[in-house]
């Protein structure tokens, strides 16, 4: 299945060099994949993935290793950060 | 130093200058900087009075912390009776204006009457005079500061001054410090030009001192840094991305304010996102911003210096706007972008510029400019009325207009009153994205229902920084909260007004709260400022200041209905993202707000909060 793997801040350099651009990588990946999966394959120190959200919703970290996606999903992942 | 114990008065219809001594009993109720500064303004100005009179006044003032060693310790803010709301106006500004004023020995400037001629003030320590400003009036921000420095042959001179903007009664001009520092919002600046005051030129040498406990303080301050330098966020994600990490982030979560609020994400954020702002150009093969800066004292320092494309229409042949300067921050590129739907960073960059070489507000601009494309593209203003085709997205009408506001001229002299009159005047006042007549920032209140709650009950009119609910619902700052329900919210808008309104009346950033609770700031004050300041009095002078400045609101006739935002977010749901199909949920979390803070249904204190608040 198709999901969208978004990257952003200092996390955009886990990215591979063409996808840096878009902050996005469009993957095939299989059913039951999680957030923590492709953290994992994508060797995403685990404090820097502060905000993860699914299709924009918060990812709490509990459940990282258990939420599957689903075909279309976008997961986007940043450090740390803040603003205003 | 806590205070200085000296306030300056400058009687601007006499041409007077007088120091008195600061009230310390005040101080003890209200702190600084905001708190003080408004209870003295609250005490002698009438809530009924015309902002633009000579009987309204205005204040500059630092707090406590002001020019000490603690970290951000530069702010001042300026308080006056808001010309584009009428309600109680606060701007905060960073740079190293507000330390110098404190090294010259004074915690405030209390500016009153009106000049019958441009003047500027002029502090060389405890030496204060009026002097001719005929020579600076017409001349902007950028101009005026750098006649200043030549004119005392001091590059240290730190000045404040308004622009054309606030001279021509943009109603949300500001007042710039260090070139590209603001007191933005709420047209302090108008106010400032209505006075026929041009800027304030300080010059201190007095340097810190007055600490209570010195020792502890300069304990408290390291150990604060400490705090500050190991947190994640102002440690390393601050001052590598700025504020305008949040570009992504905010449009992700379908938050993202869109032409006018029409949507709620913009196909071109990531254009004019911090991660667009360290990519190399195409054009010149320089990345748009050039470093990160920090005010005084500040070791956050979230800052963006940026320099421009040389060859982006908007500044061919103009040399003045190519060196580094400051933006693009958050609130700015979302308003000159999002708002109105243009997606090209170097075009915000220049209107951001614009914006700070004449003094006026970027968020009530660009979203004034948002609320005009609508009007454009409904058909009610047209071509000939606005001087350029003005669709949602134009680049080029963004530039044309910001200049054109800046300059006081054309349609640029209806997009300076706001939103809110631009749409009454053309039969759609429900277009006009405010509360109580100032624009709003840059989130969503259906994608993060907090922040409609402290928007509709901002002192000031729309704010983030009022009460910054987004740290908790959309970064997890303390906890993570939904960003999509209404439950809980009335308490956490209440705690983060609160809180925000000591920091606010501290001398120090209100972005140290991503690291600091008001454990970290209380040790400081303490140390720093006479008599004790103990956690439970920092949370009732919070309190307290934020029922003094809603007082003086209810006093100049603003009521609950005023609590409230524009229809759109009340009825028209959400398109995209996590909130689709979802609208503000104000009217459920009003009342609630109002019993979490000892108000009335209409929205006033009670006796028993007042009592207990000792107002």
């Amino acid at each position: 299945m198709k999901v969208a793997f978004k990257l952003y801040a200092t996390l955009s350099d886990y990215l591979p060099i063409e996808a840096r651009q878009s902050n996005r990588l469009d993957l095939e990946v299989s059913p039951g994949t999680t957030p923590r999966d492709l953290m994992e394959r994508y060797a995403l120190p685990s404090r820097l993935c502060h905000l993860v959200l699914v299709n924009g919703v918060f990812v709490p970290p509990a459940e990282r290793a258990s939420r599957a996606l689903v075909e279309g999903d976008v997961l986007a992942i940043w450090p740390p950060i803040a603003g205003g | 130093m806590g205070w200085t114990r000296k306030v300056l008065r400058v009687d601007l219809g006499k041409g007077t200058c007088k120091s008195e001594p600061l009230n310390m009993a005040l101080a003890q109720q209200y702190l600084g900087q905001r708190g003080l500064a408004t209870k003295y303004f609250v005490d002698e100005v009438d809530p009924k009075v015309d902002p633009l009179s000579a009987a309204n006044k205005l204040i500059m003032a630092t707090g406590p912390l002001t020019g000490t060693p603690a970290s951000t310790g530069g702010r001042y803010s300026v308080i006056t009776k808001g010309p584009l709301t009428g309600a109680i106006a606060c701007s905060n500004s960073g740079g190293y204006f507000g330390a110098e004023l404190k090294f010259a020995g004074w915690d405030m400037v209390i500016f009153e009457g009106k000049s019958e001629k441009p003047v500027y003030l002029s502090i060389e320590d405890d030496k204060a005079e009026l002097r001719d400003a005929a020579h600076l009036w017409g001349k902007t921000v950028w101009q005026t500061e750098e006649i200043i420095k030549k004119s005392h042959q001091d590059p240290q001179v730190r000045v404040c001054s308004i622009g054309r903007a606030g001279e021509n009664g943009v109603l949300y001009a500001g007042i710039i410090n260090d070139l590209h520092r603001a007191a933005g919002r709420s047209g302090v600046g108008t106010v400032m030009g209505s006075k026929n005051l041009k800027a304030v030129a300080v010059r201190g040498t007095q340097g810190a001192g007055g600490i209570k406990d010195a020792k502890a303080f300069m304990k408290a301050a390291a150990d604060a840094k400490k705090v500050l330098a190991d947190n994640a966020v102002t440690g390393q994600g601050l001052p590598t991305f700025g504020t305008q990490v949040l570009m992504n982030v905010i449009n992700e979560m379908g938050a993202l304010p869109t032409r006018n609020h029409r949507d709620v994400q913009f196909e071109d954020a990531r254009k004019i996102s911090a991660e667009a702002m360290k990519e190399k150009r195409p054009s010149d093969g320089r990345a748009h911003l050039v470093t990160n800066a920090a005010c005084f004292g500040c070791t956050i320092a979230c800052g963006r210096i940026s320099k421009i494309d040389e060859t982006h229409f908007s500044v061919v042949n103009k040399p003045a706007y190519w060196g580094a300067s400051g933006g693009l921050e958050y609130e700015a590129a979302w308003a000159l972008g999002a708002a109105n739907g243009v997606g090209d960073l170097e075009a915000l960059q220049y209107a951001n510029l614009i914006c700070n070489e004449d003094g006026f507000d970027p968020i009530s601009f660009g979203a004034t400019l948002g609320a005009a494309m609508e009007l454009y593209e409904l058909g009610i203003l047209t071509k000939e009325q606005i001087g350029i085709d003005a669709p949602f997205g134009s680049a080029q009408a963004l530039v044309k207009l910001a200049e054109m506001t800046a300059q006081g001229v054309g349609f640029g002299k209806e997009l300076g009153l706001g939103s809110k009159r631009l749409c009454a005047k053309y039969g759609k006042p429900d277009l006009s994205m405010s509360v109580k007549g100032q624009e709003f920032p840059a989130y969503d209140s259906r994608g993060i229902q907090g922040m409609g709650l402290a928007y509709a009950t901002s002192n000031r009119g729309a704010c983030h920084l009022r009460g910054y609910t987004v740290a908790s619902e959309v970064l997890g700052i303390p906890v993570k909260t939904d960003p999509l329900v209404t439950e809980g919210k009335a308490g956490l808008v209440k705690a983060f007004q609160d809180a925000t309104s000591v920091f606010d009346s501290a001398g120090v950033c209100v972005f140290t709260t991503f690291a600091w609770t008001l454990a970290d700031l209380q040790p400081q004050l303490d140390a720093a400022c006479e008599g004790e300041w103990t956690m439970e009095k920092l949370a009732l002078v919070g309190e307290r200041i934020w029922n003094m400045e809603r007082q003086f609101n209810n006093a100049a006739g603003f009521t609950a209905k005023d609590d409230d935002l524009p229809p759109r977010l009340k009825t028209e749901p959400a398109k995209t993202g996590p909130a689709k199909g979802l609208v503000s949920g104000i009217d459920k979390m009003k009342p609630e707000y109002y019993k979490a803070r000892g108000w009335d249904a209409n929205g006033v204190p009670t006796k028993e909060t007042l009592a207990r608040l000792g107002l």
